[in-house]
């Protein structure tokens, strides 16, 4: 399953951010995965999701592939954790 | 003696702990035993991460919750699937070391992130380098200074500070920083002067010149840093601190107290800033407000134009910070010593006279507007003043007031909100303004009166030329002359008078402006309750008779003997 977000961070998914996002997809058992610009990475590696360099106002796909049974979870608590800013906002 | 940028002020006495930047050289060799290589690997990365744990949790206790996040981060990335796993298949697959194979997988990422055309994302490859060089170190064994760790007090001498250096160094063992670069809005200058410890930056080679060991004092306030100094230079600078200490705590006193004469007349005091980063030590010096905003760091900090929109968010932060107090914003004032590259503008001879400030926005008008739509759209956040640089006819003046105008009409159009009563003000830095300053002030809402330029203007001397340096006093009577015929046209048609050159901060100088019936101060934010406690104890009356005695006198050194013998100590330490 697949939701699009938009990233509203003023300095797009910078390293905090991103931190923070991979430190919460690793509660799930799910694969999760960032889809930006045709790119698609892991969402567990930090390196390579700023390596995306998604700017404020981009939109990118969170991907969950169901290996556990937790993806809707998932899916539900990242975008959530996406659209809040990080408390950034 | 060797002169550094004067990032933050303060006197540091003691021995240098000099913190060399380990060059890794890092070579490729051919392996057998992939499995060894990935243990060193693994190895040097738990380390790394149990390192990294420490630096998370002192900077969660030293630098709070944000920065401290940033670390969790840094820890994510020593966890992360992908980099571990890349490395590991570069073991395997090419039979080499593990350091090799690292840094060839994060020098793939640093490659990603310096392409990007982002200029904070292009940053971010420095937080990989801060944590890519830990794990390097770890798997070679290379020890380093641990700067939270420390054993005696220190003065460090460094070619610059990396954040978790900042985040981890026992602040309360080093007495200051000393480095090889950076200016006064990088890093290491911002840290020192939120943690109020001294230093001097931009030293050039100052870790080649110093040894580990050397005894060293120095003088934050003035960049001064003198190695292995003799004991009566010793003596002074022990003097000097003691001294200064002393004036910082009795200045506290002042923080909280109005700004006025013991005979009732109320003075503004405001800071001078260039960035956002600033806010915090204007508030912390208890400003009543910005008598300054320099927005060209805006402009200088990018490799283009800064969009309407960046500029906006900008000066609504400063607004917003400073609440209802007065944020006065001056607009670009680039050229003369001041170069933008991307403005592509032609050598000149002459600088200074050319092609600068208001004359380059009343050319460029689309640029300048782009900067009026921002200021006017954050005007609806606080108290927004707005100031043109470099007024030298009134023509210049009503032309700019006239594209503020059209700026306005364009935001009417699109429905956006700005303040309806925004007070509109020039410098007065050009003897042609002082000289009209009647004509001038029926135009606008205020003055601010910049001494940097005016005295380089008035009495013709190049303020960068140090062999005519003597020339250039802000005693200059055709100075104070100027000064006060300013003040008085601006009275007299019953506008405001401030002033943000460094004259307004000078101690020598605050109670012959006060006399001439100055409005408001505006100053380096360190500067501003030194002048508070100044204002304080000297009454208008007296100073409005001081004033007049300074204008009758015929020659900058009389002025100055004459002051010397009003004031006759000699304290110069807080000044910066």
């Amino acid at each position: 399953m697949e939701k699009v977000v938009v990233i509203k961070n003023e300095k797009g998914f910078h390293i905090r951010p991103v931190g923070e996002f991979v430190k919460k997809a690793n509660e799930f058992k799910s694969k999760v995965y960032i889809e930006c610009k045709g790119r698609r990475v892991n969402a567990r590696s930090v390196m390579a999701l700023m390596s995306l360099g998604v700017k404020k106002d981009s939109e990118i796909s969170i991907i969950v592939e169901d290996e556990g049974t937790d993806a809707a979870d998932a899916l539900k608590v990242l975008s959530e954790l996406i659209e809040s800013g990080f408390g950034e906002l | 003696m060797l002169k550094g940028t004067n990032a933050s002020p303060g006197i540091a006495i003691g021995k240098a702990l000099l913190v060399e930047n380990i060059e890794f050289h890092i070579e490729r060799f051919s392996i057998e035993d992939t499995e060894l290589e990935e243990k060193k690997l693994l190895a040097g990365i738990e380390k790394s991460r149990n390192e990294l744990r420490v630096v998370r949790d002192k900077a969660l206790i030293n630098l709070g919750e944000d920065k401290a996040k940033i670390f969790d981060a840094h820890l994510l990335i020593l966890e992360d699937p992908e980099l571990i796993d890349a490395t590991i298949n570069v073991i395997k697959d090419e039979k080499v070391n593990s350091e090799y194979a690292f840094s060839q997988v994060i020098d793939m990422f640093v490659q990603i992130f310096e392409t990007m055309d982002d200029e904070y994302m292009r940053e971010r490859s420095a937080d990989i380098k801060d944590v890519s060089d830990r794990v390097l170190r770890n798997i070679l064994g290379i020890k380093y200074v641990d700067l939270s760790y420390l054993e005696d007090t220190v003065i460090l001498v460094v070619h610059d500070l990396t954040p978790s250096d900042t985040a981890t160094m026992d602040k309360l063992k080093v007495a200051g920083f000393l480095t090889d670069i950076g200016g006064r809005t990088s890093h290491t200058t911002i840290m020192a002067r939120s943690l109020e410890i001294p230093a001097v930056v931009g030293l050039k080679d100052i870790t080649v010149k110093v040894c580990d060991g050397d005894f060293i004092v120095f003088n934050g306030a003035t960049g001064e840093v003198i190695i292995n100094p003799d004991d009566e230079t010793i003596e002074y600078y022990e003097k000097l601190k003691e001294e200064y200490l002393r004036q910082k705590n009795e200045l506290k006193l002042y923080i909280g107290r109005e700004t006025v004469t013991p005979d009732g007349k109320h003075i503004e005091l405001a800071g001078n800033i260039g960035t956002i980063n600033d806010i915090e030590g204007l508030l912390k010096n208890d400003s009543q407000g910005v008598g300054l905003y320099r927005t060209e760091f805006l402009y200088m900090e990018k490799d283009n134009y800064p969009t309407e929109e960046e500029q906006f968010e900008a000066y609504k932060k400063v607004v917003i910070a400073l609440g209802q107090k007065p944020v006065v914003i001056r607009t670009l004032d680039i050229g003369g010593d001041k170069e933008l590259p991307y403005l592509n503008l032609e050598k000149e001879m002459n600088p200074f006279l050319g092609y600068r400030a208001i004359r380059i926005c009343l050319d460029r008008k689309d640029m300048f507007k782009t900067q009026l739509r921002a200021l006017l759209r954050a005007s609806v956040y606080g108290n927004l003043k707005i100031m043109f640089p470099m007024i030298s006819s009134l023509h210049e003046l009503l032309e700019a007031k006239e594209l503020l105008e059209e700026a306005k009409r364009e935001l009417d159009t699109a429905q956006t909100l700005y303040s309806s009563n925004i007070e509109i003000g020039i410098m007065i830095e050009v003897p042609a303004a002082a000289i009209i300053s009647d004509i001038l002030a029926k135009h606008v809402d205020f003055f601010s009166i910049g001494t940097n330029d005016l005295i380089q203007y008035t009495c013709a001397v190049d303020r960068m030329n140090e062999k005519i340096n003597r020339l250039y006093n802000q005693f200059n009577p055709a100075v104070l002359r100027l000064i006060k015929l300013v003040i008085d046209n601006a009275h007299r048609e019953g506008k405001w008078v401030g002033m943000c050159g460094e004259a307004a901060g000078d101690k020598r100088m605050i109670p012959i402006l006060l006399g001439m019936g100055l409005d408001e101060f505006s100053m380096s934010p360190i500067s501003i309750l030194n002048a508070r406690k100044i204002i304080c104890s000297t009454k208008y009356e007296e100073a409005k008779i001081i004033a007049q005695k300074v204008l009758k006198l015929e020659t900058d050194g009389e002025i100055e003997k004459y002051l010397k013998e009003l004031y006759p100590s000699q304290e110069v330490v807080i000044k910066n």
